[in-house]
């Protein structure tokens, strides 16, 4: 769990990972078309993500696919939610989306 | 299937190959772990593939089997027949188990939904519920019941 919350402290990591979110399965090269980093910084944080299971990795032919793997931040939800603060938690971030949107 | 993979989930468990493909294809083994739910097949290729589940009568997920190879490959065909989800065609889950240390490496590659597909949304809910708790299972004995199955929850909370 160390590594989960090592790799989640970097907002450059954070950022990779949104961008697996909005799209996943991509290849370091579309990673890396548009980003401010190089390609060296783009490939070291992946490598820190996949060290810490947030990135799982598939290869197709010769390209690495990456993706957003849930699995460890779903496992850190799990230690400290409780069963039947779950539903509660949904309601108030849904409330929370809610309200911010009908701000704009 | 050329399109790339929607989904690809990892999971390292402290055990080995065979138990985890033992318990991704045992009835009594997968009720411990998915929420009561269980899988039933004879596992030939071919086979039809069933994931019986615990709170729909007749609505169990349904499928064929078309990878067997203990213990490092297992796939299958998926069509739940509930919740919206029934007009849907069957989508593809692939199980791929490796050795890594002292620890299993359980890949699970889900794939093959159509434009918009509800079974995409409720299974990237489902499927890292059911992989933590196969973790905890196979590393400490005990599945963990999903938390939208609160109402089984605090009846098995109640009897235990």
């Amino acid at each position: 769990m160390d590594a989960v919350f090592k790799a989640l402290a970097d907002p450059s990591r954070r950022e990779l990972l949104d961008r697996l979110r909005a799209d996943n399965g991509q290849t370091l090269n579309e990673l890396c078309a548009r980003l401010a980093m190089t390609r060296q910084a783009v490939s070291k944080h992946l490598a820190i993500l996949e060290a810490a299971n947030l990135v799982a990795t598939v290869r197709r032919g010769r390209e690495k696919l990456h993706y957003l793997n849930p699995v460890p931040i779903h496992e850190i939800g799990e230690r400290w939610i409780g069963k039947f603060e779950h539903s509660r938690l949904q309601a108030l971030s849904d409330m929370k989306r809610a309200l911010e949107v009908g701000d704009e | 299937m050329s399109e790339k993979p929607k989904f690809v989930y990892v999971i390292y468990i402290a055990s080995t190959p065979e138990k985890v493909f033992r318990a991704l294809t045992s009835a009594e083994m997968s009720k411990q772990y998915w929420s009561g739910n269980y899988v039933e097949s004879d596992w030939k290729v071919g086979s039809p593939f069933v994931l019986k589940l615990s709170r729909h009568e007749k609505e169990d997920i349904t499928g064929e089997v078309l990878e067997f190879d203990p213990p490092r490959r297992l796939a299958y065909t998926f069509r739940p027949h509930h919740g919206g989800m029934e007009g849907e065609g069957a989508s593809r889950v692939v199980f791929e188990i490796e050795a890594h240390q002292d620890q299993v490496k359980l890949t699970v590659i889900h794939d093959g939904f159509e434009a918009g597909s509800k079974v995409f949304e409720a299974i990237s809910k489902g499927w890292p519920h059911v992989l933590s708790s196969l973790k905890s299972y196979l590393e400490s004995g005990k599945g963990m019941m999903a938390p939208w199955y609160s109402d089984d929850a605090k009846r098995t909370a109640g009897a235990a």
